[in-house]
């Protein structure tokens, strides 16, 4: 059945023609592609290559990107509906596009030479480029100032060493975007991009296996032994954490409107199923334990929605701030997480089957509460935020 | 190649709906509405032409209130050139209405092609296309489900399903067709589309529409089918079915 | 009292259903409503005058001839010219096609042609002193519409199915017609009719249609579904829209929304959900019976008969049990 949305306090009237047409053109998009398949991809462990090009015909990287590099040049709040829709389907998927728009598009645009723009922008829009983002690293997670990825300057050029870690699309990527310290090894300020064409000897992928959640994405290990890069691989506007960190902000907030899909997901499947599953002579959605369940998985989604249709408008309007993102990211995964479980509850037995999605949006968004600064990070943030004071 | 389309727009048909307090149309409270499938076909009809034909526009038009334009919005979305309204404060029903507004408009528009959904999901009728063609002097192909065209040489050849059997036809340009399922997948706007939509040209002006002489006098749900049961499980339940069929429905 | 036309749809030069079904009712109507004839207008190649018997036993008072070399395989700018030029003539209250792929593709033409008043795809209609009233099934039958024709003669298509051919036997004199547009000045020409595979039974005439969805997991597995359908002997086998989607079975086949809506007897659906789109293709069977194993499907909530379980050890009983039910015959 096709997935009708979730709009109890009709946000929908809030949102532009082209706002409700962007979302509707890729939910159909989810319904016909990602959904007959991502069940089977996610047991398989394996991402759905094949919908690489059907996301890049729909114009989904790099939406918000403008339309001179070959992109859709659309608002941030018809950005954030195309991540919802996307982890509507599973975020995995919208993983992927957001490393791609978010964390690869958006570095490029934003510290790129105009000659790196016009170079790699149209392809990675295009998907004929698979980008990746290296900032994390085996021991520096939720610091990546303390990086010990180096790249040292040489007659010619550059050349990198390190291992990074957690690195959504590593194994695919045909380019990385790689944050290095280019100067003593205790000093942050030193991080600069790289873009860095993973064919170049020396940089090695490897998949991380075993994962329990998001296993319908790829996630890397990358090896970077004497990677030899010309001078021109380096960003030339990036400089300082700084830099990594605002790609981030893009991300975090995609991610805000991407739980929230998993959110809404969740609750119609079981929506649906509590009116249908009969036990004890009556629908299980006449039971007062399953209106409760339903209850709080609505009105959850709902104050999310209000948060990101708000956050986004700040976007458009240039006044979001990094803290802002902070308090939709952590709001939204932390209810998405339990929404997802609780519909788990509710479907029963049959809610440990991949036939049904809510316990496999609930393992996936383990890994969305962790990445992208874990929910205790946000809450740092904010803490320090509002009152002056750095509590990491 | 100059393509028109002639588009409408329809209630989402998986949608449960009520009859309106005037009995005889469907109450819109919360309903969706969309272009009709078969219209979404064939729209992508004319837009693999277009491609493949070489230069040329498609051009759709709709009949409607201020609410067609939705649908007219959405059509240059998903690719057309140009949109254009006729206004109507309600669609009329009868087709041979909507039908004269149509031909009035397209008769010097120099179009190549003149195309229609095979039928309406709203209406059910399936005559709009063929009562168009009549007025305009047309050749007419109805129920399209094959279709390829020798621009040059001004001809098309066409297949229609009949019941059992699949008719071959031979038709001059220029000519309207309507347009069955499985010929083409239609294709979803993207969101350059979405976006590009916005600078197309759209003209309103008023329908001029035919007399109506087919109306709704009630419209009605179906009456509900008596519940049925479950009558058992697995292969153990079969000779109670074929007992059932024979004995109590009498089918068998 | 003014005239019924009824168009009798041939093929191969032999009437269809659809023929006698149109003719039975123009023949109810007249009779209900105070007279007048029943023509019949048979259109075809040389020799199809013949036919002129079997619509005479339907209740045809005239019938009404085009016999035409080239037009063995019809043309429809040749035959709605023919039937508007004898509509033209006067002395019709109404006129009736089937609501077949010919009919449906005739019907509009004649209307504009003439600026007469058309209702499509109705399942009943009635003479009435202030005109012809019709039933319409709108909104992929979720909704029957009364239709009210202003004008005469008025014109209807008439679903194939809805109404019973009954046997009225009358006089059948055969009037031979000119061509209302010569053959050969036809702008489309028809230039083949090919026959689907042999013998098929077609689903719209079948009363027993057996269907089969996404339950059968395999395009061969049809075969289960084509057992249970010559079984049957008298059955034709249908498909869901996901099915044909994925080229398991041609889209002729798909039973649904944007595919063939169905009347038979009996209908019964294997492996089948019961999405909407599917249900607005069969709801108006008369008997329906489902064959799923998730016994929360949406098609148990519109079957007469449920099984619940698994298709691949039910459906080889059922065809077991239905050859011995009709051997037993």
């Amino acid at each position: 059945m096709a997935f009708d949305g979730v709009d109890f306090y009709q946000l929908d009237r809030l949102l532009s023609e082209e706002e409700r047409a962007v979302r509707d053109t890729v939910r159909a998009w989810v319904d016909e592609h990602l959904m007959p398949v991502i069940s089977d991809y996610y047991i398989e462990g394996k991402f759905p290559k094949q919908l690489i090009s059907g996301m890049a015909d729909l114009g989904l990287f790099g939406a918000n990107l403008p339309e001179e590099f070959g992109c859709a040049g659309l608002n941030n709040v018809a950005y954030g509906l195309i991540m919802q829709e996307l982890e509507r389907g599973d975020s995995g998927i919208r993983s992927f596009a957001s490393v791609q728009g978010g964390l690869v598009m958006y570095p490029i645009f934003v510290f790129g030479s105009e000659a790196q723009k016009k170079h790699w922008l149209p392809r990675l829009a295009a998907g004929k480029e698979i980008g990746c983002f290296g900032l994390t690293e085996p021991d520096y997670g939720s610091n990546p100032s303390g990086m010990i990825t180096t790249a040292k300057e040489t007659k010619d050029g550059w050349v990198l060493n390190g291992t990074k870690m957690w690195i959504t699309n590593g194994s695919q990527a045909t380019v990385a975007v790689i944050w290095a310290k280019t100067g003593a090894i205790d000093d942050p300020k030193s991080i600069r991009g790289f873009i860095v064409p993973t064919a170049t000897k020396g940089y090695a992928a490897k998949d991380q296996k075993g994962k329990l959640s998001l296993r319908a994405s790829d996630t890397s290990e990358i090896h970077l032994e004497e990677v030899h890069l010309p001078k021109d691989a380096l960003l030339p506007k990036s400089g300082g954490i700084k830099s990594p960190l605002s790609c981030l902000t893009q991300a975090r907030y995609g991610i805000a409107w991407g739980a929230m899909g998993a959110a809404m997901a969740c609750y119609d499947e079981a929506l649906r199923y509590a009116k249908q599953r009969i036990m004890f002579g009556k629908p299980i959605g006449g039971t007062q334990i399953q209106q409760v369940r339903l209850a709080d998985m609505l009105t959850e989604i709902t104050k999310a929605q209000c948060l990101c249709l708000q956050l986004g408008r700040l976007k458009d309007n240039g006044t979001m701030t990094p803290q802002q993102v902070s308090l939709a990211k952590r709001n939204n995964v932390n209810m998405a997480c339990e929404c997802a479980r609780e519909a788990r509850r509710l479907l029963g037995a049959n809610g440990i089957l991949a036939e049904y999605h809510s316990m496999r949006h609930m393992a996936n968004l383990e890994s969305v509460y962790t990445y992208e600064g874990t929910h205790d990070m946000h809450s740092l943030i904010l803490g320090q935020e509002v009152t002056g004071i750095a509590a990491y | 190649m100059k393509i028109a389309v002639c588009i409408r727009r329809v209630p989402d048909t998986e949608m449960r709906f009520s009859i309106g307090p005037d009995r005889q149309s469907v109450d819109p409270t919360g309903l969706k509405f969309d272009l009709s499938d078969f219209d979404g076909y064939a729209l992508e009809v004319a837009l693999r032409l277009k491609e493949s034909q070489g230069p040329g526009e498609v051009v759709v038009l709709s009949v409607g209130p201020e609410s067609t334009l939705e649908i007219i919005r959405k059509a240059l979305s998903i690719g057309a050139d140009r949109g254009i309204h006729l206004a109507a404060a309600q669609v009329p029903f009868d087709g041979l209405a909507v039908a004269h507004a149509l031909a009035a408009e397209l008769k010097d528009g120099g179009f190549d092609l003149i195309l229609f959904g095979r039928m309406a999901t709203d209406t059910g009728n399936g005559t709009v296309g063929p009562m168009t063609a009549e007025l305009l002097g047309l050749p007419c192909v109805s129920a399209v489900s094959a279709l390829e065209l020798a621009v040059g040489a001004g001809t098309g050849t066409a297949e229609r399903e009949l019941e059992g059997a699949t008719e071959s036809l031979r038709f001059p340009l220029p000519a309207v067709l309507t347009i069955d399922e499985g010929i083409a997948r239609p294709r979803l706007p993207t969101l350059k589309g979405i976006m590009a939509a916005k600078k197309k040209p759209v003209e309103s002006r008023p329908a001029a529409l035919g007399s109506i002489r087919l109306t709704i006098a009630t419209l009605e749900l179906p009456p509900e089918r008596a519940a049925g049961r479950i009558i058992g499980e697995g292969a153990g339940a079969v000779p109670e079915l074929i007992r059932l069929l024979r004995d109590e429905a009498k089918v068998l | 009292m003014a005239n019924i036309l009824a168009f009798a749809e041939l093929r191969g030069g032999a009437p269809r259903k659809v023929a006698f079904e149109v003719v039975s009712a123009a023949r109810a109507a007249a009779d209900a409503s105070g007279g007048g004839e029943v023509h019949a207008l048979a259109l075809g190649g040389p020799g199809i005058a013949s036919v002129a018997g079997q619509l005479a036993r339907y209740g045809a008072d005239v019938v009404l001839v085009l016999e035409h070399p080239g037009l063995e395989h019809g043309n429809p700018e040749v035959f709605s010219a023919t039937i508007a030029a004898r509509l033209r003539t006067g002395g019709y209250r109404a006129g009736i096609f089937p609501a077949s792929a010919q009919g449906r593709d005739l019907a509009p033409r004649v209307a504009a042609a003439l600026d007469l008043p058309l209702a499509s795809d109705i399942t009943g209609f009635d003479m009435t002193s202030d005109g012809l009233i019709a039933r319409h099934p709108a909104y992929i039958g979720k909704a029957i519409a009364t239709l009210r024709l202003t004008g005469t003669p008025a014109l209807v298509s008439l679903r194939p199915g809805a109404v019973a051919p009954v046997e009225h036997a009358r006089a059948g004199r055969v009037e031979m017609l000119e061509p209302g547009l010569e053959p050969g000045q036809a702008r489309v020409v028809v230039t083949a009719v090919t026959e689907r595979a042999a013998a098929r039974l077609d689903l719209g005439e079948a009363p027993v249609v057996v269907s089969g969805g996404r339950g059968l997991k395999a395009a061969e597995n049809f075969k289960l579904v084509e057992d249970l359908a010559a079984a049957f002997g008298n059955a034709a086998v249908g498909a869901t829209r996901a099915v044909t989607d994925d080229g398991w079975r041609p889209s002729t086949d798909q039973i649904g929304q944007t595919g063939r809506m169905v009347s038979p007897s009996l209908y019964i659906a294997v492996g089948i959900s019961g999405a909407i789109q599917h249900l607005a293709g069969m709801r108006t069977a008369r008997v329906i019976v489902a064959i799923n194993r998730d016994k929360d499907a949406p098609i148990f909530k519109v079957a007469d008969y449920g099984i619940v379980g698994d298709l691949f050890e039910v459906l080889p009983r059922l065809t077991e049990e239905v050859r011995k039910a009709r051997a037993d015959h």
